[in-house]
């Protein structure tokens, strides 16, 4: 080992060393930025190593630096710029976009190295086996995550899109990736093995992805992301390199915790979203509860702003409706305005309400709501015995009292109390049911009353009553 | 087996396992926070475009090297990016600031 081996051993490893400390800090809010701050860094030291190795090894062709230079230059500008200005609602079909492109990026590492070895050439299993993963994996989070992408943002349709014979299609495609897989491993190079294996690993992103709801993609993405980073991983030893192994296996690793986490959360199984066609995705797409008449009473913004203006303790259950329909700004005047009369005013906030798990402290945050104003699920349920009135913005199923029972779809779910408070105010723009398809008998209570409006509107025509009210 | 790949056979399955450790069990308002912070360190993949982009001498290697490095700076850079700016709004502020970050 010469010498500028040994130190960039040495750099590599210091930075896993940081990626892991990065993970391990983002576990709690407070240490959480100083560590992806941490893993920066780790990746600053490992970028300007490889610059230091690629200069002394005098190698590249000038063509190659130009080449290198020009692909960095568009893809950090593209990416620091598109970071900076999405609205925070639009965060996580971003972070599937970035997904994307980090296992396009592994699967053209494979691609290329494959290429390189000639025409003809036979392979060592030791070679071929990652270069196969390297870029099966690598081309179906690709292909995955830009539906993911698609779906989150609404240019793809949210809901499950299946079509006549789709199973014999996946048959088909399992198979072309089957025999892709042997030409690659077992027959000497060709172009067309590998141009066959990625067009399969493409056409089963896709075929993955477009019949899963748009409510489940959050798991998806998470499931997408622990998928690139073994990409990485393979893609480290195609070229023999250790960091991108061991940031690989870790994101892989992690990633894989997070996604079940994501899904105990949403009480579904990892399986159980990936089989898809349950459910119809969308919460507001509306169309697909039944038709149940259920006696409800309804109200009016007016009527809402009366008893926010006389109540103590106000408890807003924000949900996926409120993200959707980006209502943070509103849902933050309101709780500006009660305050200020020294109303309490808390958020209870479901592990999965907003789009992603945690996305709705991210966008409450945004609006500026104080932290200790966010109460999570344990905190939460407690406090709905004192609360006068829940305002239950875009939320159905994580509310549904359905949920302590048995032998229903969400029998089991950790749910909010809100059916315990005096009463019960639900912002919601129709009857339609959730997305776990059921109806939600916290809607007939006796305590509640419904107010079916926009979440954006709604909010604005209640801050507008509440002030009216609390100026008398 | 050469030593080569016996070497990094080990470093996978270890940090597969530092990787299912370190995780536990974190709360829920950091999970999408974490999944971007994850999707940043897989980022690492720019590593790879500088050595393949070192290795290219013709055409075809060129376009892929020129993709492969497009593609990982996006992933490295936005992705520190975007997980920064989102764990940035957990710090408690003055309003005077926030309202700064928001011109920008």
């Amino acid at each position: 080992m010469s010498t500028l081996q040994t130190i960039a051993s040495l750099i590599y490893l210091i930075s896993a060393v940081c990626y892991v400390l990065g993970v391990h800090m983002m576990r709690s809010p407070k240490t959480a930025r100083k560590g992806n701050g941490l893993s920066a860094i780790g990746m600053f030291m490992a970028v300007i190593m490889i610059i230091i190795e690629v200069v002394a090894d005098g190698k590249i062709t000038a063509t190659g630096w130009i080449v290198l230079i020009a692909g960095l230059a568009v893809g950090l500008s593209y990416g620091v710029i598109k970071a900076r200005k999405v609205p925070m609602t639009d965060v996580p079909q971003l972070v599937s976009l970035f997904n994307a492109v980090g296992g396009g990026a592994a699967a053209v590492i494979g691609i290329f190295d494959y290429l390189m070895k000639g025409d003809g050439v036979a392979l060592s299993l030791a070679f071929s086996i990652p270069v196969f993963l390297d870029v099966i994996i690598g081309g179906i989070t690709f292909s995955g995550s830009l539906i993911a992408t698609g779906k989150l943002s609404g240019k793809v349709p949210g809901k499950p899109i299946t079509f006549p014979g789709a199973k014999i299609v996946n048959i088909i495609v399992v198979l072309g990736m089957l025999v892709a897989a042997w030409f690659m491993l077992a027959t000497p190079t060709n172009i067309w093995f590998v141009v066959l294996g990625l067009a399969m690993a493409l056409i089963f992103g896709l075929l993955m992805t477009l019949p899963i709801g748009g409510a489940d993609m959050p798991v998806v993405v998470s499931l997408l992301n622990a998928f690139t980073g073994l990409a990485v991983a393979f893609a480290g030893f195609v070229i023999n390199n250790q960091v991108l192994i061991i940031a690989g296996a870790l994101v892989g690793a992690a990633g894989t915790i997070l996604t079940l986490q994501m899904a105990e959360a949403m009480n579904r199984s990892v399986a159980n979203i990936l089989a898809g066609g349950f459910g119809t995705g969308d919460s507001d797409s509306g169309s697909a509860g039944p038709d149940v008449p259920v006696d409800v009473k309804e109200t009016s913004a007016d009527d809402i702003g009366l008893q926010l203006a006389y109540a103590q303790n106000v408890m807003i259950v924000p949900g996926y409706g409120l993200a959707a329909a980006q209502a943070q700004h509103e849902v933050a005047e309101l709780a500006t305005v009660l305050t200020e009369k020294g109303i309490n005013v808390n958020y209870a906030i479901h592990p999965v309400a907003g789009r992603m798990p945690g996305h709705m402290n991210v966008l409450l945050a945004d609006v500026n709501v104080p932290y200790d104003q966010m109460k999570q699920l344990d905190d939460a349920n407690p406090m709905f015995e004192s609360t006068d009135v829940s305002l239950v913005i875009g939320a159905n199923d994580v509310t549904n009292p359905l949920a302590r029972e048995s032998g229903n779809e969400i029998s089991g779910m950790p749910i909010l109390d809100v059916d315990k408070s005096k009463s019960v105010v639900v912002i919601k723009r129709s009857m339609s049911t959730g997305y776990a398809g059921i109806q939600n008998p916290l809607f007939s209570l006796d305590n509640t009353q419904m107010f079916f409006s926009d979440a954006k509107v709604g909010l604005q025509d209640i801050v507008a009553a509440t002030k009216q009210y609390l100026d008398d | 087996m050469s030593e080569e790949l016996f070497t990094n056979l080990a470093i996978f399955v270890l940090s597969l396992l530092v990787g299912f450790e370190v995780m536990s069990k974190i709360p829920a308002t950091l999970q999408t926070p974490m999944m971007s912070g994850a999707n940043a360190i897989h980022g690492v993949v720019v590593v790879g475009a500088f050595v393949i982009a070192a290795e290219a001498n013709s055409w075809v290697f060129y376009i892929l090297a020129f993709f492969g490095a497009v593609f990982a700076a996006i992933n490295v850079a936005g992705g520190y990016t975007v997980t920064d700016r989102m764990l940035g709004m957990f710090d408690r502020k003055p309003k005077a600031k926030s309202e700064g970050d928001d011109s920008k």
